[in-house]
C-alpha cells in the first residue's frame, strides 16, 4: 500500500507536530518548568505516525512511557495534552496522570502506561473486546525493547495467538531500555524470534522511514481486520534524548551512536522527499511548519493560563460512580 | 425458603446478571460448566495459566465498554496478577482523572484450615485494603454472597471478592426473587449488650458460635462487616459505644491486618474510646506463613476457645 502525496503530507504533518510538540518540552523541562518525568519521542515518530494513520477512531491503542506521539497520532488534541503536563484542571486526567499516563478514551487512547510491559495484557482486552463486537475493530499496543523481557510481553503474546486477536504489536525497537542494550538483555537476540515463535507473524522494518513503517502496518492492519489474526511489528529506531529528560540522568549510549542516528532523522528524511518530488515547495513546507509552530504555542498558553486543580480534587475520580 | 450453598449462590448472581447484559465476560483458568453452557465459549473464555495478563485482559475489556468477571481462585494465584490489579485496575481511573470505567470483578478465596499449605492458604484482604481504587467483599453466607455479587455486577468499578475457601460447600437460606446487597452495610449476626466481636470471613461463623457458647454469662453483639471497602464504619462505632468493648477476630496475620484497622478506627474515635471499658483485643492468625500439619495449622488461627478467651479477657479487665 504506497502512500499516495495527501497521505505522505498528512504522515509529515502528523511527525513535524510530535517533533514540535516535544521540542518545546525539551525547553520546558531544561528550563525547570514541567514537573515530574517526561520522556522524549523524538526521533521515533515515524513509527506512530505511520501505524496510526491506519487506525479509526473506534480503534483502541494502548501506548507507554513515552506515549506523546501516539496520543498526537491518534488525534488527541495538544492543549489538553500541554495541560496535563503541566498539572493543569483542564488537562485530560485533571492532572492526575501527568505526562507519562495521558489517555484520551474519546478518541481511543487507553492510555499511555508507565509500569514497563503492563499495556501489553491491557490491549489483548481491547482487542478481545473489538473481537467480541465483530464489527472489523482492531487494538494496537506500542512497547519498547526493554519491555520485551517482561513476563507480561510474553503473555499477550500467547494469548493473542490462541484466541487470533484482531491486535497489532508494535515494538518500537530503540535498541537501549535506559541504558541497558537490548542486544545485552536479550537471549532471543532478534525480538521478531519472540512472536514468531507463538505463531504470530511478524516484521522487522527500519522504523526511521515512515513510508515503510506506513506500508508495512497498512498490510499488516489490512490482515488483522479480515480476521487473520495478530501481527507484529518490529520497528529499528533511536531516541534522541536521554532515558527521560533531566540534567542529572546519565546518558551512556556509546558516543557516536546519536550523531549517527540523527543523519537518519525521520522528519528530515520525509522533508526532502516531499521537496525532491515535487509534492511540497519550500513555501508550503514553511506554511506548515508554522502552523504547527502556532498550534504548540497555542497549547502552551492553554496549558499556562489553565488553573490548577484545587487541592481537594485529589480526592475524587478514585472510584466511578 | 429454600437452601443453597455459597458456591451455588454467587454462581446464581452472576447466571442472572449475564443473562441481562451480554456485554458480560468471563474469564478463569478453569473451565465454568454450567456458565459455558449458557453463554457460550465467546463470552465465557477459558484462559491459559497466566493470572497477570488475564486480569490485564479483563481491564482493556472493561476499558473498552466490556464488563469483565475474572476467577482467579485462591488468592494465592491472584498474587501473580498483583501489577494488574494494584497498578492498573486500582489505578486507572483515578490517574486518567475519571474518563475509564473500569467493571472488573475479580474473586479468590481465602482462607486456611484445610491442611492446604502455605501457598494454597492466606487472608490477604488488608493488602488491597491499602491501595485506594478496589472496592472489596469478603461474603460469609449464601445470601450475602449472592446480593454482594450482584451488586458488583452492576457497579462501574474493580470489585475484589474475597470468598472464604471453606464456606463453599456450607448452605443457607437464598430467596428465590432477585435481590441485591448494598455495599458497606454490616450485618448484625447476633445482638449483645457486654461486648462486640466484629469478625470478618470465615470467623463471623465461629464467632458466631463462641458468642452463643457465652450466652447467659455474657451478651455478645457480633458483627459482620461483609464488605472491607466501604467499611461500615458507624455500625462498628455505634456498636463499640453500646458495649465499651471490642474483640476484633480474623484468620489473617494480625500485623497490618484488618483487625488493626478496625482497633484503630475504634480507638481513635474520641466518643468511643471515652466509653470503652477495655482495652480492644484482636484473634488472629499468628504471623507465620500457615503451616501444613493439622496441629501447627489449628495452633496458629483462631478457632472458638480463642476467641471465648479473648472475651472472658476483655470482660475481667477493670473499668478504664
Ligand atoms: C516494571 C517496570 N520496571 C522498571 C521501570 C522503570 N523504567 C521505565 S522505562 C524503562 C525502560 C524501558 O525501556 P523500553 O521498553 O525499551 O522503552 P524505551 O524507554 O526505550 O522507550 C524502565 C526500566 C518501570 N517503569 N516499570
Ligand atoms: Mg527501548
Amino acid at each position: 500500500m504506497q502512500p499516495d502525496d495527501k497521505v505522505l503530507i498528512e504522515l509529515y504533518t502528523t511527525m513535524l507536530t510530535i517533533r514540535r510538540f516535544e521540542e518545546r518540552l525539551v525547553r520546558e523541562v531544561s528550563a525547570g518548568n514541567i514537573p515530574g518525568f517526561v520522556h522524549s519521542y523524538i526521533g521515533q515518530e515515524a513509527i506512530a505516525a505511520g501505524v496510526c494513520r491506519h487506525l479509526r477512531r473506534r480503534d483502541r491503542i494502548v501506548s507507554h512511557h513515552r506515549g506523546h506521539g501516539h496520543c498526537i497520532a491518534k488525534g488527541a488534541d495538544l492543549k489538553r495534552m500541554m495541560a496535563e503536563i503541566y498539572g493543569k484542571k483542564t488537562g485530560y486526567c485533571k492532572g492526575k496522570g501527568g505526562s507519562m499516563h495521558i489517555a484520551d478514551f474519546s478518541v481511543g487512547m487507553l492510555g499511555a502506561d508507565g509500569i514497563v510491559g503492563a499495556g501489553l495484557p491491557i490491549s489483548t482486552g481491547a482487542a478481545f473486546a473489538a473481537q467480541l463486537e465483530g464489527k472489523g475493530d482492531i487494538a494496537a499496543v506500542f512497547f519498547g525493547d526493554g519491555a520485551c523481557n517482561e513476563g507480561e510481553f510474553h503473555e499477550a503474546l500467547n494469548l493473542a495467538g490462541i484466541w487470533k486477536l484482531p491486535l497489532l504489536f508494535v515494538c518500537e525497537n530503540n535498541q537501549y531500555g535506559v541504558n541497558t542494550p537490548a542486544a545485552y538483555a536479550m537471549a532471543a537476540g532478534e525480538i521478531s524470534r519472540i512472536p514468531k515463535a507463538h505463531n504470530i507473524p511478524a516484521r522487522v522494518i527500519f522504523g526511521n522511514d515512515v513510508e515503510e513503517v506506513y506500508r508495512a502496518a497498512g498490510a499488516a492492519v489490512a490482515g488483522i481486520r479480515k480476521g487473520e489474526g495478530p501481527f507484529f511489528l518490529e520497528c529499528r529506531t533511536y531516541r534522541w534524548h536521554k532515558h527521560f529528560l533531566s540534567q542529572q540522568l546519565e546518558d551512556l549510549r556509546p558516543a557516536g551512536e546519536l550523531e549517527e542516528w540523527k543523519r537518519k532523522c525521520p522528519v528530515a528524511a520525509m522533508e526532502k522527499k516531499l521537496r525532491n518530488r515535487g509534492v511540497l515547495s519550500p513555501a508550503k513546507l514553511r506554511a506548515i511548519d508554522e502552523k504547527i509552530m502556532r498550534q504548540v504555542d497555542a497549547a502552551h498558553d492553554f496549558a499556562l493560563s489553565s488553573p490548577y486543580p484545587q487541592p481537594q480534587d485529589a480526592l475524587h475520580d478514585v472510584y466511578s460512580s | 425458603m429454600r437452601k443453597i450453598t455459597y458456591d451455588q449462590a454467587a454462581n446464581e448472581a452472576i447466571q442472572e446478571e449475564f443473562r441481562k447484559n451480554p456485554r458480560c465476560v468471563h474469564l478463569s483458568t478453569d473451565l465454568a460448566a454450567d456458565l459455558t453452557e449458557e453463554f457460550g465459549t465467546e463470552r465465557v473464555r477459558v484462559t491459559p495459566i497466566a493470572e497477570n495478563s488475564f486480569v490485564g485482559t479483563a481491564i482493556g475489556l472493561a476499558g473498552s465498554g466490556f464488563r469483565a468477571v475474572v476467577n482467579l481462585r485462591m488468592a494465592t494465584f491472584g498474587f501473580v496478577a498483583l501489577d494488574q490489579i494494584m497498578n492498573h485496575a486500582a489505578k486507572l481511573t483515578y490517574m486518567f482523572g475519571g474518563q475509564a470505567k473500569l467493571p472488573v470483578l475479580i474473586r479468590m478465596t481465602v482462607g486456611a484450615g484445610f491442611s492446604g499449605g502455605a501457598q494454597h492458604s492466606i487472608s490477604p484482604y488488608s493488602m488491597f485494603m491499602n491501595v485506594p481504587g478496589l472496592k472489596i467483599l469478603l461474603p460469609t453466607t449464601p445470601y450475602d454472597v449472592k446480593g454482594l455479587l450482584k451488586t458488583a455486577l452492576v457497579d462501574p468499578n474493580p470489585v475484589i471478592s474475597f470468598e472464604p475457601f471453606l464456606l463453599g460447600r456450607s448452605e443457607g437460606e437464598v430467596p428465590e426473587e432477585e435481590y441485591f446487597l448494598p455495599f458497606g452495610k454490616a450485618a448484625v449476626r447476633k445482638r449483645g449488650s457486654d461486648v462486640t466481636v466484629v469478625a470478618l470471613g470465615r470467623m463471623a461463623h465461629v464467632a458466631l458460635e463462641a458468642a452463643v457458647e457465652l450466652e447467659g454469662k455474657i451478651s455478645t453483639e457480633v458483627i459482620d462487616p461483609r464488605t472491607l471497602v466501604p467499611l461500615d464504619r458507624q455500625a462498628i462505632l455505634r456498636s463499640v459505644r453500646k458495649t465499651g468493648r471490642l474483640v476484633v477476630v480474623d484468620e489473617a496475620c494480625r500485623t497490618c491486618s484488618a483487625a488493626s484497622e478496625i482497633v484503630a478506627l475504634a480507638s481513635s474515635d474520641r466518643t468511643t474510646f471515652a466509653r470503652l471499658k477495655a482495652a480492644p483485643a484482636r484473634v488472629c492468625g499468628l504471623d507465620v506463613p500457615i503451616p501444613f500439619s493439622p496441629p501447627l495449622e489449628k495452633y496458629v488461627l483462631p478457632d472458638r476457645a480463642k476467641i471465648v478467651k479473648a472475651i472472658r479477657a476483655v470482660m475481667r479487665r477493670p473499668s478504664a
